[in-house]
């Protein structure tokens, strides 16, 4: 191997991707990021130092081996990178496009610390990319064991978890209530930023692993947990319904015509294609100027997507300072060049009926950071005399979420005060046999701590039914003992503790 | 149990009965073993009649566990509604069913109970009455039609009620006017009724609920907003009842008649009328071209 890299040999700079202009892309639905061509994956790859801590496996959720992936990048060997990738994540195209990596993998890079850090997020996309264009896919030899185990939600939580039981042998069925699988990675993230089309073709492995998806199946309702696990014969369930319920704010006008949730927005455009209408019959109809509240990711995507259906106007009204908006800085970033315009420090007090059942506007408060509150964030509050009129047609709520009442209200599992369903450090619920993960369990998180709570969740069902742990059993390259190489049965136990 | 029987792969859910009560209102029957044996009275399911349509709630109908089937009446109102009554047929099949959806409705407290159906109310208020008389309360059914020749389901009632009056507009047969006078006549005659459920559209079940305020008899009511997915997640079909708002699909379907802002719940259903037209006129130029074509 060449002489040891150094901070000072490697490419300074981070390899930029090449992205759809602003201009061009808030007319069209196509993505965003284009992603890395072959070149620019090895040159960034270059950028990586291999150093000893690995700090950036710390960062993530489902402890990819990213050095590892990342030399074999360096090396040509894409294939053995997508090994690599796939071993601890199935759905590298997804996470390479929607993780928060300035948060995880990235934030904690070595060469972070004195220059931009190694596109990791990038490169894991490459990577994904290739793999479902060269149609690669790794099914591992699958030893089917007698247990049957249902999941409850095609979204991230749910695969992640159906994908370590059914490679464990585990005979797996994933229940949805939607008519397509995918959950919020298809009803909730729009296609420029997660196309359609990626999603199915990471479904598409699942069920070569053998897993089934069964849509149009409201658990709980159809039949319920405790039915699952009686007559039905399931042996263990996952719990990953996500957690839905969307908030308003309960102030005047909320239910005038033009005002609705950003899940709404999102799934009517996502999902049931309604920018496609009247071929698709689903309708939206959105003002000329839209408002959205709220500054998360889905605020983003709202907003985006508004601009995309035709809206001249849009508006971000956040009651905080822009430092403190929850969106991932790349998504705020791209909302900024679209030509969104952003209110912060501003809280709506009333949205203002048109005379016809429509929204004219909203009246709203100029705010001022204060004391921080229980989030460690400076609470905003009002400025007194401060309230104005702004003019828009449309309103959407994107200020988060409440947990989904369905299993609650048609099962015995223990929930908290809010809603959300009490688990322990394994992600045991209150009734044996039944684990929950994602967003029903922590309230609305990130695309890939769920997938993480989804394999945290198939290892503790794995110890639960008796199975040896099958997590790194098929790299065959490394030495087993009992099936588990020693240094990954560390790993693991340590993933599992943590 | 398995769902896969229910359903011929990619195909969806079949039709095994198709009946057409009148020009605009027609019955299907649709194989869903399982969600037969879920169903419980006061439920609703959401359909999609072919890939790239919309999702309609709809109330069950009636759901036959020995059948394994269930039943949905529908009205051809809009471009989804009049393409399904084209386009469904003995045979076909359902691109999607999901359900039951909703709290099913709270049946055994009350021994006396009058079920009002009107318009599109008097199918989905037949599983009411039936549960209710499972239950063993006196049941009276008060259903309304426009005229005799478009009445359903006299048989289906009568084998439930204890006493069924029946109002038609013109007159044709029972008691001449809305449902309202039925209510009021179940009133006059009984001293002892302990809640009226109705259903029909809401200017119906507002005036049913307004009918029994003075007497302060319990007064459910089944909202049908529009929804997207029905499972609490897009709050779309957010109703305000006694000040507060609420999802229908999963706090709901039924609601104090009382405390319900009906007028609110009016205005919402208008919400997408400009693009109902719309499609509505796509769909009809579409089938003029088709049509040609043949």
């Amino acid at each position: 191997m060449a002489k040891k890299k150094t901070i000072r040999t490697i490419p300074q700079d981070r390899t930029p991707m090449r992205e759809q202009p602003a201009g061009e892309r808030r007319h069209n639905f196509g993505e965003v990021a284009c992603g890395y061509a072959l070149e620019d994956a090895q040159r960034e790859a270059e950028r990586c130092l291999f150093c000893p801590e690995r700090f950036c496996v710390q960062g993530c959720p489902v402890s990819i081996d990213i050095p590892d992936f990342i030399r074999k990048i360096t090396e040509k060997d894409f294939r053995g990178a997508y090994d690599i990738i796939t071993a601890t994540n199935l759905l590298p195209a997804i996470c390479g496009r929607v993780c928060p990596q300035e948060t995880q993998c990235e934030g904690q890079c070595t060469v972070g610390d004195s220059l931009e850090p190694v596109a990791i997020g990038r490169l894991e996309r490459f990577v994904g990319d290739l793999a479902v264009a060269e149609g690669w896919i790794n099914i591992p030899p699958i030893e089917a064991n007698a247990f049957r185990v249902a999941i409850v939600g095609s979204g991230p939580s749910g695969m992640a978890c159906a994908a370590d039981l059914a490679k464990a042998g585990c005979d797996v069925t994933v229940y949805e209530a939607f008519q397509e699988a995918g959950g919020v990675l298809k009803y909730g993230i729009p296609e420029f930023r997660l196309p359609n089309s990626v999603i199915d073709s990471e479904i598409g492995k699942l069920i070569k692993l053998g897993i089934k998806f069964e849509c149009n199946t409201l658990v709980g309702r159809l039949f319920t947990v405790e039915q699952m696990l009686g007559e039905m014969g399931f042996q263990a369930v996952f719990i990953g319904t996500g957690a839905g319920y969307p908030s308003f704010m309960g102030i005047p006008g909320e239910s005038l015509d033009g005002v609705l949730s950003a899940n709404e927005l999102l799934t009517r455009c996502n999902l049931m294609q309604a920018r496609d209408f009247p071929r698709h019959d689903t309708p939206l109809e959105l003002g000329r100027r839209v408002a959205v509240i709220g500054a998360g990711n889905t605020a983003m995507d709202a907003m985006r997507v508004s601009l995309r259906l035709g809206a001249e106007e849009v508006h971000c009204i956040y009651r905080r300072s822009k430092a403190e908006a929850p969106a991932r800085a790349e998504e705020l970033h791209h909302a900024e060049q679209e030509g969104v315009e952003f209110h912060w420090l501003t809280s709506p007090v009333e949205l203002l009926d048109d005379g016809k059942r429509g929204v004219r506007g909203m009246r709203c408060i100029r705010m001022e950071l204060g004391e921080p509150d229980d989030s460690g964030r400076r609470r905003p509050v009002p400025v007194k005399g401060s309230e104005f009129e702004f003019d828009c047609e449309t309103v959407v709520y994107a200020i988060g979420t409440n947990a989904n009442p369905i299993l609650g209200q048609t099962s015995k599992l223990r929930l908290n005060k809010r809603g959300y369903i009490e688990v322990d450090e394994d992600l045991a619920t209150s009734i044996m046999g039944v684990y929950a993960g994602g967003d029903i369990v922590t309230g609305a998180a990130t695309v890939i701590e769920a997938m993480g709570a989804g394999r945290k969740a198939a290892a503790s069902i794995k110890r639960y039914l008796g199975l040896r742990d099958s997590e790194r059993v098929y790299r065959a390259a490394e030495p087993a003992l009992f099936g588990i190489g020693e240094r990954n049965y560390v790993r693991l136990h340590q993933s599992v503790d943590a | 149990m398995t769902l896969a029987q229910d359903k011929v792969a990619a195909q969806g859910y079949e039709i095994v009965t198709r009946l057409d009560f009148s020009e605009t209102t027609f019955l299907l029957e649709i194989r869903h073993a399982a969600l037969a044996r879920a169903a419980r009275a006061g439920q609703f399911v959401i359909v999609m009649s072919h890939e790239e349509g919309e999702r309609i709630p709809l109330t069950l109908a009636d759901f036959d566990r020995g059948r394994g089937t269930i039943t949905l009446v529908i009205q051809a109102a809009g471009k989804t509604t009049r393409e399904m009554q084209e386009t469904c047929q003995v045979g076909g099949h359902l691109h999607a069913v999901v359900g039951p959806m909703g709290i099913p409705s709270h049946v055994g407290s009350s021994k006396k109970v009058v079920c009002v159906g009107g318009g599109l109310g008097v199918a989905p208020i037949y599983p009411q009455a039936r549960a209710h008389k499972e239950a063993g309360a006196y049941v009276i059914g008060v259903v309304g039609f426009r005229s005799k020749a478009l009445m359903f389901w006299e048989d289906k009632f009568r084998a439930c009620c204890d006493q069924l009056i029946v109002c038609t507009d013109d007159g044709s047969t029972g008691i001449k006017g809305l449902v309202t006078e039925g209510v009021k006549q179940a009133l006059a005659e009984h001293a002892d009724i302990d809640e009226v459920v109705a259903i029909g559209p809401p200017i119906m079940m507002k005036a049913c609920a307004a009918t029994t305020k003075p007497r302060a008899i319990k007064t459910t009511v089944s909202l049908n907003p529009i929804m997207v997915d029905g499972t609490g997640m897009c709050g779309g079909c957010r109703v305000r009842v006694g000040g507060k708002v609420f999802f229908a699909c999963v706090d709901g379907p039924d609601f104090d008649g009382h405390e319900v802002d009906f007028d609110d719940l009016t205005q919402r259903l208008r919400r997408y009328a400009p693009a109902e037209r719309r499609a509505l006129e796509h769909w009809r130029e579409n089938c003029r071209m088709r049509g040609a074509q043949s």
